[in-house]
């Protein structure tokens, strides 16, 4: 079932067209990540969802309900919509307690003292902040406010949670821990999570669902994180996704060669259509690098060593792309290479892209 | 456009409400003075407006205006950059009590600093003078504080922290690895002085400057006191002085006027410049964040620096503060301060028994008390939409808002009396009220600089996460804004409160014989003779302001923490 439908909706801010005729779903009880580049207007698509922004045209329905209309007719006030917020900036209240800030939702809802109190201290509990009801936010980490800024958007059961990269502001270690603690309350709580994020690790470990939207506030695609990464279905996705090498080939006598040189790419899966320029997206994990076996000829540009892995730069008749070896394999098989050595490159995934395409996402 | 179809009439209204306010306590006093100024009889007549200004004694004044304001920003730079740079970049002992000295001539009247110089000063009776004919065989006074060189110096005592405050803050924060990479490069302290230090705090140094010169040419009471002697007169003692003499005639206020315009424009042309100089890129190198500056080491340098310092202090703010205490004490002025001829009489006079000092103290308690609470409350109000809300027609508001933090009293003053002397049906000439409405049209700026500056700090989304956890407008403007912003409020109050107990520029031209303020009455006292129980006066005002700032100093201490 459809606990969010965005249908057509369109956003401006005097002449910038943040959000152009988008729309998009979001199942019940599924944690969905929206993930871009700073500035393509996810966190404005959230607000209009939450209701601090109108569309200027389409339609936002919430469980079955109308909730924004293009044009500011039938708006239903931010307060309305029953859902729980979390802001970048966490936004507890500096001016009252943690057991205070997560009983305001509460209190507004006008439950009566006792139960408050119970459920207030079973959300912290459920935070991992027990104890510290009694602190005032001046007096908590950035981990720790951010928990309280959790607890208070969860404490009145909303259907939604609506979460704007909270844990951009928190130190790595940080960040990772809590990505695992806000999947456990979302499956404990079998809430509707809505997670806008630019950060690809955090989106695909968390989401049941993600979507990609570009530099211009479209949705490029939507699926699965290992779908998204695995089977990208254009080049922006392919690149925003991760480390990225491209290689251009050239279609000479029937036969596609790579960069300016004559090597014959030896694969069977290319492209059909031989009268556009294709380049070949690849991860540098889908490299696989050796002495002596097959693929093509390539010269070691750089190699460093950095620890658990061999990092290496390598050059195929003009095209250069880069890889890596993990240490341990590199020692056994016998490849620790030194600039200037030959090596073979060979693939275990292509994506064939057209070269237009790629010089529009690769600046 | 707005966050909801049921909170779109709420906002216009407060943003309607806003402008109103600020249209009719100070852009149409500014608009009528301006009118009065270049329109005879409804015709725009910019040829009388020009004879106006080449009568000498109007001529006189603006050409006065400069004269003092140029002195005492040229002298209130010298000594406010030297000191903060020996209170931020040296070794002087006691730094930051000596920085907290400093800034005492801030809170002092200037007015009541100048009734101190005066008996000090004065060519035949001043004390110092006296003491050098009788005592060390001078056959004339040593200086006469009557003059353009007596009014510059005395506005620079108490002017200068305008610049001090400006450059000690700029110096604090400026970040050292600026200096310090200079130094590696190979520079010296005087090349870094020279090419890093001083290019980089400039932009303070004027914009204090620049300050210092808004205030000293609309600035009333030092040359009220120490100019009128000799005739010397500036645009808002002559102002003043026509209007006084005159009873108010025509030709007094349309005099006025013309001078009152030309202080708009110049202060509009000022604060345009003030805001050039700070709003240049190059000012940015100087952040938000305190570090630990590279000090000079003063050597032998060190106590004598730190004597001259201490000297300084006690004879601009001790010495006069002193003999204002004495002469109030004194049975009648003139006699030596012995024992027997000093007593507590006059305080209790003044505080008891005196109709007019009692009215005054009276009156300048509640006017600043209703003026403070009034202009809080709006202050929050316009701030309010200033600062959050998202409606349109806010540029309007904007501009008016930037209204009151350029025009001077005495303009104010002016402006008040042209507007609510029955000209729109209401007349509140010699009235109490109409005293109030000018405090607050001159006060408004504290507000609205108070109340911005606490609403910057309430992030808009700890209003938006009210809103979601089911707060409507209402609820979280009561229960995250307000509380948020209480702080703010309080300083807005006490930085009204406070200054208008002392108030002397607009009251002086407002009083009537009931509604004289704190200020008039001591202005007037003095002027009537009555020098021992003015400066009696002069002294229950200044302690009043001393507790008070002790008061606010706890204050926002408790609220910091």
């Amino acid at each position: 079932m459809d606990i969010i439908k965005i249908e057509g909706v369109s956003k401006r801010y005097n002449t910038h067209q943040v959000l152009n005729n988008l729309s998009l779903t979001i199942k019940k009880g599924e944690c969905f990540t929206l993930l871009g580049p700073s500035g393509c207007g996810k966190t404005v698509l959230l607000r209009l969802i939450a209701g601090f922004e109108d569309p200027d045209s389409g339609t936002i329905t919430l469980n079955d309900e109308v909730v924004a209309m293009g044009g500011g007719r039938d708006t239903v006030p931010p307060d309305k919509r029953g859902m729980g917020v979390v802001f970048q900036d966490y936004a507890v209240w500096p001016h009252m307690t943690v057991f205070e800030n997560v009983a305001y939702p509460l209190k507004l809802a006008k439950v009566n003292k006792a139960e408050i109190n119970t459920r207030v201290m079973e959300m912290l509990a459920l935070v991992g902040m027990e104890g510290l009801d009694k602190r005032k936010p001046s007096e908590l980490s950035g981990g720790q406010q951010q928990r309280v800024a959790l607890a208070r958007a969860l404490v009145a059961k909303p259907s939604v949670l609506l979460l704007d990269e909270p844990l951009s502001n928190l130190d790595a270690n940080l960040r990772e821990e809590m990505r695992f603690e806000i999947k456990e309350l979302q499956q404990k709580l079998g809430v509707t999570v809505l997670y806008v994020t630019h950060d690809q690790e955090i989106a695909l470990a968390l989401a049941d669902r993600v979507a990609v939207m570009d530099e211009e506030g479209n949705i490029v695609q939507t699926g699965s994180p290992l779908d998204i990464f695995e089977h990208p279905e254009d080049p922006f996705v392919f690149n925003f996704m991760g480390t990225a090498n491209y290689m251009a080939v050239n279609y000479i006598d029937n036969q596609y060669k790579v960069g300016i040189g004559n090597q014959v790419i030896p694969w069977t899966t290319l492209p059909e259509d031989s009268s556009v320029k294709w380049v070949a997206g690849f991860r540098p994990s889908d490299v696989k690098i050796s002495r002596t076996g097959e693929g093509l000829t390539g010269i070691i540009n750089r190699a460093s060593f950095l620890g658990p892995t061999m990092y290496y730069q390598i050059d195929i008749d003009g095209t250069s792309l880069k890889t890596m070896v993990e240490t341990q394999q590199a020692v056994q098989e016998n490849l620790i290479f030194k600039e200037g050595e030959t090596c073979k490159v060979a693939f275990l995934d292509l994506h064939w892209f057209k070269e237009e395409d790629i010089e529009k996402v690769v600046k | 456009m707005n966050k909801s179809t049921s909170s779109f009439g709420v906002a216009e209204v407060i943003l309607f409400l806003s402008i109103a306010i600020l249209v009719i306590v100070v852009a149409v006093p500014i608009l009528l003075i301006i009118f009065n100024a270049f329109w005879v009889n409804g015709e725009f007549n910019i040829t009388d407006t020009i004879n106006v200004l080449k009568h000498k004694e109007t001529y006189q004044a603006l050409l006065n205006s400069l004269i003092i304001a140029t002195g005492t920003m040229a002298g209130s730079t010298i000594v406010g950059t030297f000191f903060a740079w020996l209170v931020t970049r040296t070794d002087l002992p006691y730094k930051k009590f000596m920085k907290a000295m400093f800034l005492i001539p801030f809170m002092l009247p200037s007015f009541i600093g100048a009734l101190a110089w005066k008996m000090l000063l004065s060519p035949n009776a001043g004390f110092i003078n006296q003491f050098f004919i009788d005592h060390l065989g001078f056959t004339g006074p040593i200086f006469n504080i009557y003059s353009y060189h007596g009014i510059m110096l005395v506005e620079i005592m108490y002017l200068f922290p305008f610049v001090f405050i400006q450059v000690c803050g700029a110096l604090e924060r400026m970040d050292p690895t600026l200096e310090e990479s200079a130094r590696i490069s190979g520079a010296g302290l005087l090349t870094i002085t020279r090419k890093i230090t001083i290019p980089l705090v400039l932009p303070s140094i004027l914009s204090g400057a620049l300050l210092v010169m808004l205030y000293s040419m609309a600035h009333f009471g030092t040359v009220a006191v120490l100019g009128i002697e000799n005739g010397i007169f500036n645009i808002p003692t002559l102002i003043y002085h026509n209007i006084h003499q005159s009873g108010g005639s025509f030709d007094s206020i349309r005099t006025g006027t013309v001078m009152a315009s030309v202080l708009i424009v110049s202060a509009a042309c000022i604060i345009w410049l003030q805001r050039k100089i700070l709003g240049r890129g190059n000012y940015q190198i100087i952040g938000g964040k305190s570090f630990r500056p590279m000090e000079l080491k003063l050597r032998g340098l060190r106590y004598p620096l730190l004597i001259f310092g201490v000297l300084y202090i006690a004879f601009t703010i001790f010495l006069p503060t002193a003999v204002i205490f004495l002469v109030g004490g004194l049975k009648t002025y003139g006699l030596a301060f012995t024992p027997e001829n000093l007593s507590l009489d006059n305080y209790k006079f003044i505080l008891f028994d005196y109709q007019v000092t009692k009215d005054a103290i009276k009156n300048s308690v509640l006017l600043g008390l209703s003026a403070a609470i009034i202009t809080m409350f709006v202050g929050v109000m316009i701030s309010y939409v200033l600062v959050k809300m998202k409606v349109r027609g806010k540029g309007i508001l904007e501009f008016l808002g930037m209204l009151p933090f350029s025009v001077p009293g005495s303009v104010i003053a002016l402006g008040v009396i042209l507007a609510w002397s029955g000209k729109f049906g209401i007349n509140l000439y010699n009235t109490v009220w109409i005293i109030l409405v000018a405090y607050i049209a001159r006060y408004m700026a504290f507000s609205l600089k108070a109340n911005s500056a606490a609403l910057e700090q309430v992030h808009d989304s700890l209003v938006e996460a009210s809103r979601a956890c089911g707060a409507t407008m209402w609820q979280s403007l009561k229960d995250i804004v307000i509380p948020l912003v209480r702080p703010g409020m309080f300083a807005a109050f006490f930085l009204i409160f406070l200054p208008s107990l002392r108030e002397l520029t607009v009251s002086i031209m407002l009083y009537a014989p009931t509604t004289r303020t704190i200020g008039v009455a001591i202005y007037t006292l003095n002027e009537d003779g009555d020098t021992v129980v003015s400066a009696a006066l002069a002294g229950i005002a200044l302690i009043i302001i001393i507790l008070g700032q002790i008061f606010i100093d706890r204050i926002t201490k408790k609220v910091g923490e």
